[in-house]
This record gives structure tokens, sequence and C-alpha cells, in this order.
């Protein structure tokens, strides 16, 4: 179930650059495509492996950016967002605790309708210190004007920060936008990524241009008052206005980039695999995917009317796309990197969302959420077996009988 | 049956007066049998000098009725709004609404303003707006109770003004009951002497439609969410702005929606005569209120102005700026105009402004030592202040 795209490709020239680089890496190759004006660092695993690539392509003259190396997480996000205020196209980045410290201005900036680029390296959120992948860190902001992309190999993660701008600094949107990177599994994993040539990328992605609301002694404008309870409404009535606008602004980028790169030419929401006639499908985001369709594979080979759906977009949630691919289902199993404690059956984010996506059909499928990976936790092949198999039960019984599983927890 | 009083009160001067009327009031509907909340308008910022606020008390005869004015923001049809300071008659602009809200705009038909003044119904009805029905204007003798964040002034405001709404209002709240709910509250005999004595002594008087203040107030309509400009951007406003015959003159852009002279409690006073045009209220009005004319005088501007008093106490010319109440005064006419046209006319309304010394009293502070214990002997011979005479 792809879009439509209605232009034919234009085919890759040989100014693409192959290089083995990590998910990070990649990132930073982006940013340096995009001709970057304003980084801020603070280090904190996972996400300080694109702060280290950022520097090393300003130390060696490859971009021309202030690197701004901030006192905390806080001021790291306060210092892009002034930045992006003025007009220069900024990047940011952190990872569990770290992002969660910078909160403060990680809420206010939707409402401002800067539109930074955030890395998120998943990480999860400290206590106990760790620092595997869950995405609890990226998923604090899903209510709070953040659009939010989840990307699952390193070649996503450069095209996806490239798409990410032109969203983002669409005028008609002016959002910020965070990519949510699996700890470990991208961030530090280097894979062959294909570079796009500098020209490619300005076809594709005009300049940051904030017009009237930027600040600049030329544009005298006061930014951010404080107001009462008669003005608040129709404030966030204008960003949820422009997170609905979101939906077709990022079609028509993929669209355009899908012409301009040859890549990225499905639907941008989510990718189906071996969905077409799958009785029960699993659904995921980020790296999980990749040990996901290995297991579906197997399973098909065993006779298992298997499939899987990765989401790509977390926010604007694509709620017609998922309705469109679930809908055909028997049972659905939602694999969440991430928890939800106390939440609807004491499941899991990802897995309110869809079911709630799912609710205004007329026939929807059963829907289980399977907790799974956490703290960085390998999603193995035998997880998937075991996820796939309590599907097929219930899609043979049409009954849920245990509303969440958490698999692979020693016990 | 339900009932709502509310106060309209100045900031910080009279944050803990307005509490203790509201909360007085539903202290006695309690004495009765009844049920009631007392709450301060949340949009408000009572911690600024001045700024017009307000507390509300809401009684019902049992919690069903008061359900209604139950999380609300403010009762809009009131049996009795009660203004603490008469200079509120002019009309309040705060932070919760735009534009210029009559003093009795929320006072439902056939209630009542009450008022703390010491002037005369005839002179109050000169500030406040006319109204489309019938009301009653009561005035309760006495001057503004103004104390400050952390002090207040035991003058016996708060049970005067609680016997007087059991006047006007007796069926919100009876003088019995007003009087049992002082006596639990503060247990002081003198107290309820006081609030019985505003009871015998508010004055009230029937005000038609036809009668008071014909201007019409400065109203601001509040724009649908895809008019406004998105991203939290609001247009600066311009550094000057050019005054038609002001040649070399001019006035510093303002906010043309929200003007804060409702704030102003007592008013800047110019003698231009021997102003020396040194700048320095110019450059140290925190509001930018000061228009420069062509003279190179600096002419305080009343729509601007909010009544700090720092052009008063920067001034190095004495007597060149003077303070004076707000009540002195009916309009927002330029000074330096009244100068231009006539300058005799223009001294003697001067000296009438500043050396008498009623009018030239402050609404907060004081000129001299002992001021204040002059100030209660005053109010004490007068019959206004504790316990009355």
């Amino acid at each position: 179930m792809s879009v439509a795209t209605t232009e034919a490709p234009v085919p890759a020239t040989a100014a693409d650059k192959e290089m083995l680089i990590s998910g990070c890496a990649a990132i930073a190759q982006a940013l340096r495509l995009a001709d970057l004006d304003v980084v801020t660092a603070y280090p904190i695993r996972p996400y300080d492996t694109v702060m280290q690539a950022v520097a090393k392509l300003i130390a060696n003259g490859e971009l021309d950016a202030e690197y701004i190396v901030a006192s905390s997480e806080h001021d790291q996000f306060e210092i892009v967002k002034h930045a992006s205020a003025v007009g220069a196209r900024v990047f940011c980045g952190s990872s569990g605790v770290g992002w969660m410290y910078a909160m403060e201005a990680i809420a206010v900036t939707p409402a401002l309708r800067l539109p930074m680029l955030a890395l998120v390296g998943n990480r999860a959120l400290d206590d106990p210190g760790a620092f595997g992948c869950e995405h609890n860190d990226a998923l604090c902001v899903r209510d709070l004007g953040w659009m939010l992309t989840w990307v699952d190999h390193a070649q996503e993660a450069l095209d996806t920060a490239l798409i990410a701008y032109r969203v983002a600094e669409d005028p008609r949107i002016f959002l910020p936008c965070a990519i949510g990177a699996d700890g470990a599994f991208l961030t530090h994993s280097e894979a062959l990524v294909k570079v796009p040539s500098k020209e490619k990328v300005d076809r594709f992605l005009p300049k940051y241009n904030r017009r009237d609301k930027q600040l600049h002694p030329d544009n005298p404008i006061t930014v951010a008052p404080q107001v009462n309870e008669d003005w608040v409404m129709e404030i966030r009535k204008q960003n949820d206005e422009a997170m609905r606008r979101a939906r077709g602004v990022i079609q028509e980028a993929y669209a355009d980039f899908h012409r301009i790169f040859g890549r990225q030419g499905g639907n941008p929401f989510v990718e189906e695999y071996m969905t077409d006639d799958a009785d029960v499908i699993l659904f995921g985001q980020g790296t999980l995917s990749m040990p996901v369709k290995v297991g579906v594979r197997k399973l098909r080979e065993q006779g298992h009317k298997v499939g899987f759906v990765r989401l790509k977009w977390f926010r604007p949630f694509p709620t017609p796309e998922i309705q469109d691919v679930l809908r055909r289902a028997k049972a659905v199993g939602v694999i969440d990197r991430d928890y939800s404690f106390g939440s609807p059956n004491y499941g899991a984010v990802l897995y309110n969302e869809v079911r709630s996506a799912l609710y205004d059909l007329e026939e929807r499928p059963r829907v289980i959420s399977f907790i799974c990976g956490l703290g960085g936790r390998e999603v193995t092949l035998d997880s998937v077996t075991e996820m796939s198999e309590i599907l097929l039960k219930t899609a043979q019984t049409g009954r849920v009988e245990q509303p969440t599983y958490w698999i692979g927890v020693r016990g | 049956m339900t009932g709502s009083v509310e106060v309209v009160y100045r900031g910080i001067f009279q944050k803990h007066l307005g509490q203790r009327i509201t909360r007085g009031i539903v202290l006695a509907a309690w004495k009765e049998g009844k049920v009631g909340i007392s709450f301060g308008r949340y949009g408000d910022s009572p911690e600024r000098n001045g700024i017009p606020a307000k507390s509300f008390a809401v009684v019902a005869d049992n919690e069903e009725e008061l359900q209604a004015y139950l999380s609300r923001y403010e009762p809009s049809n009131n049996d009795v709004t009660v203004a603490v300071d008469d200079t509120l008659c002019k009309g309040v602009e705060s932070w919760a609404w735009y534009g210029l809200q009559p003093i009795n705009k929320l006072t439902r038909a056939g209630g009542t303003v009450l008022v703390t003044s010491i002037q005369t119904p005839e002179e109050l009805l000169k500030d406040c707006h006319r109204k489309n029905a019938e009301w009653n204007l009561a005035v309760l003798k006495g001057t503004a109770s103004f104390s400050g964040l952390w002090v207040y002034k035991e003058d016996h405001t708060d049970v005067r003004v609680l016997g007087a709404i059991a006047k006007v209002a007796p069926h919100v709240v009876k003088i019995e009951s007003v009087e049992a709910a002082i006596r639990g509250e503060w247990g002081d005999e003198l107290k309820v002497g006081s609030a019985r004595k505003a009871y015998e002594r508010v004055e009230i008087r029937t005000v038609r439609p036809e009668e008071g203040n014909p201007e019409k107030p400065y109203e601001f309509q509040l724009p649908k969410w895809w008019e406004m400009k998105e991203a939290l951007v609001i247009p600066g406003i311009p550094v000057r702005q050019e005054v038609r015959g002001w040649d070399g003159g001019y006035r510093p852009g303002r906010n043309p929606t929200f003007k804060k002279f409702a704030t102003r409690t007592m008013r800047p006073v110019v003698d231009f005569e021997i102003c020396t045009k040194c700048t320095i209220c110019w450059l140290q009005c925190p509001d930018s209120c000061f228009d420069v004319t062509p003279t190179g005088h600096y002419d305080a501007n009343m729509e601007a102005c909010c009544g700090c008093g720092v052009c008063e106490a920067v001034c190095p010319v004495k007597d060149c700026i003077t303070m004076v109440n707000e009540r002195a005064f009916e309009d927002n006419a330029s000074q330096f105009e009244a100068y231009q046209k006539d300058e005799a006319a223009y001294k003697a309304w001067l000296r009438e402004k500043i050396q008498d010394k009623v009018v030239t009293s402050r609404s907060h502070g004081f000129r001299y030592r002992g001021q204040y214990q002059e100030e209660l002997a005053q109010m004490a011979a007068e019959g206004e202040g504790p316990g009355g005479s």
C-alpha cells in the first residue's frame, strides 16, 4: 500500500558516494549537506557519537557551522532554540535522562514554532544507570507538538534528517522534529551508506526562511508573551493545525525526495513487510525490524501467514495508513521497546496508540501488547517466534486471553 | 436561591481587603445555613501596585444551586459590585480582560454598586459609565483603605463593607449573620459595631439608564485562532508616533490594546513653567508615558501613565512634578495642551490641584512623618474609622 508518487524517479548519479559509517555519522553527513548553521553539544551516550562526527567535519573544514559546547542539555536546547528564532538552521540532540534534563526548553519549542532538528539516541531512562535502548525518552514529548520519527538503518537516518529539515522548516509547519535512533543498534553500528551530492540536496532542501517571524533588528517583534486563558486555547489550536498539515507536507517531501534521490519511494509513514495475505501482523518501530523480518521469513517458510509493519512516523500518527494496513489482519501484536506503567492493560505506549487508532473500524483485529527488548536487550528470533505463536493462536480462537506479555524477561 | 458579590480592588494595596470581604460574606451566609465559595479571579495579577483585580463570593441555599457557580472564571450577574477604591468607578482594565470594563458591567439589572468614597453619588456618577438598565449606587463614606502586600491596615473597612452589603442585598447576607460571622472570625465587638453602623449609614440611590458617564469605554475584540500570528509572535510597537501639529515633538509608540491607566491611583501634575527640560522623568518612566512636546517639555500621557510616581521621585526641581490622588480628576486630557492654550488658567488649575491639602494627598505612601496618625484622627472625627463615633 504505497502512497502514489506521480513523478518518475531521477536515476542516482555517480555523484553519490558510498561510505561505511555509523547511523550517527550518517546524520552528521546529512547536517553537512544541509549546510547546518548552529549545533550545540553536551555528551551523553549514545547520542554523543553524532556530536563527535559533527566536530570532525568542522575540524576537517567540510562544514562551516557554529559548534557550541553547552554547560548542560538544558542549555544545549535553549541555545539552538534561540538560534533557530533568529533564522539559523540548527541541530541538537541527547539521550535518556539528558533529554529529560532539557525538557523545559524542549516543551516550549513547538509553541514557538521553531523547526529544530534533534537526534534522540534512544537510551533507557536512569535509574538504574543503563545506556541500552528504550524509547521512553523520546516518547516523553509525544503530546507536546514535536514531530517524531524512528529510523532503522544508517541510510534511512541520513535521508530522514534531510526530509525532517524540509518538513520542519516548511512555513506551513514550523515545528521541531526529533529522530529516534536506537542506541547501539543504529547509533554505533557502521553500515554502507550512499551519501548524495550537495547539488542534489540543494535541489531538495530550500533555505530556512522564517520570514516575518524572524527575530531581527529590522523586524521588531516580541516572541512568547505572557498570556491569559483568553489566548492559550487559540495558540494550542494553531499547533494542532500545524501538526495536521504536517501529514500532507511529509507526503510531498517524500515524493520529491524519491524523485531527486531515487530512494524512500514507499509509504512515508509505514513500511509493510509480507502483509498482503497476513493473518497476523507484528508491529513495531526502530531497529527491532531486523530480527522481526528474519523471524517472519522463517515462519513464512513454515507456512504461517505472518507479516510485519514498521512505523516510521509516530507524530503525526498515521491513523489512516494504520487502519488500512491492519484492518485485514485477524490479530496484531504491537512490540514496544518502551513501557507505560499503569496504562490500559498495563500495555506499552505504541500498543495503546495502535489499539486506539483501530477502535473506529467496524471490524478490527485483536491487538496484543508485547513489551520486549528493554534496556537494549536483544529482540531474538525465538522472541519473534514466541510472539507470532501467541498471535496465531489469538487469530484462531478470536479471543485475547492475555492482553500484555513481557517477552524475554527472566522468570 | 443564589447570590453573588464581586469586590473590585487594587492589587497589592487591597489584596487582603478584597479577600477578607468575600470570605466574610461566605462565613456570614454559613451562619444562615447557606453554603458558599470565595475566590479570586485567577487571571488577575494582584501582586502589582494598583492593578484592578477581583475577588468573588457566591452563596446559595444548597450545593446543587452552588454548582452553577463552581469552576467558573468570574460570575457575570452580580447582586452587588463593591469598589473599595472610588477611582475604580472610572472603569477597570486588568490582566484578566481586554478593554475598559465599566464598574457596573457585571452588576445585574437592579443590582447595586457599593463604593467606599468621600465623594457624593453625583460626583461618582461622572465616572461610572451608563448601564442599559436601572441600578443602584450605594456610598459608604470613607477613603480607600490601602495597605501593602505584607501588612494589613486594620481600619475596619472589611467589616464596614460587610455591614453595607447586608443593607443593599439582605437576600445574600443578613446583618445578624454578618455580626455573628465577625464574632466568630475576629471575636471583636468593636468590629461588630463598625459593621452595624455601616449598615445603618450607607446611602443608596437609584440610577436610571440615562444617568452616568456617557463615554463609550474602549473595547477590544479577541481574534480567532486563524487571525492570530503564529509562533507566539507579536509585532513590535514603533519607537515613535508623529503627532499632528507637533513639529519636532513625538509620542512614543504604545500598545493600542492595553492602556494601563485604570491601574493609576494618583497622577503626576507638571508645572511646565519651572521645568528645566532635563529629560530625567522621560528617561526614567518605566512605561514610556511621556510625550515629547515641540517645546521640549515632557507631557505625561494619561492614557499610558499607571501612576507609579517614579517621575516625581527623580525630578530634581522642587514641586515641578507632584503626584495627586486620581479622584481629583475626571478625564485623561493633556496637561501640556491646557498649558499651551491658556498659561494663566493652567497655573490656576495647577495651584488648585497641588496646593489644597485634601486633594494632594497621595493614594498610598506619605509625604511626611506623622501623616498617617493625622489621617486616623481625621477618620475618627468623621465617624468612618474603627468603631465610628
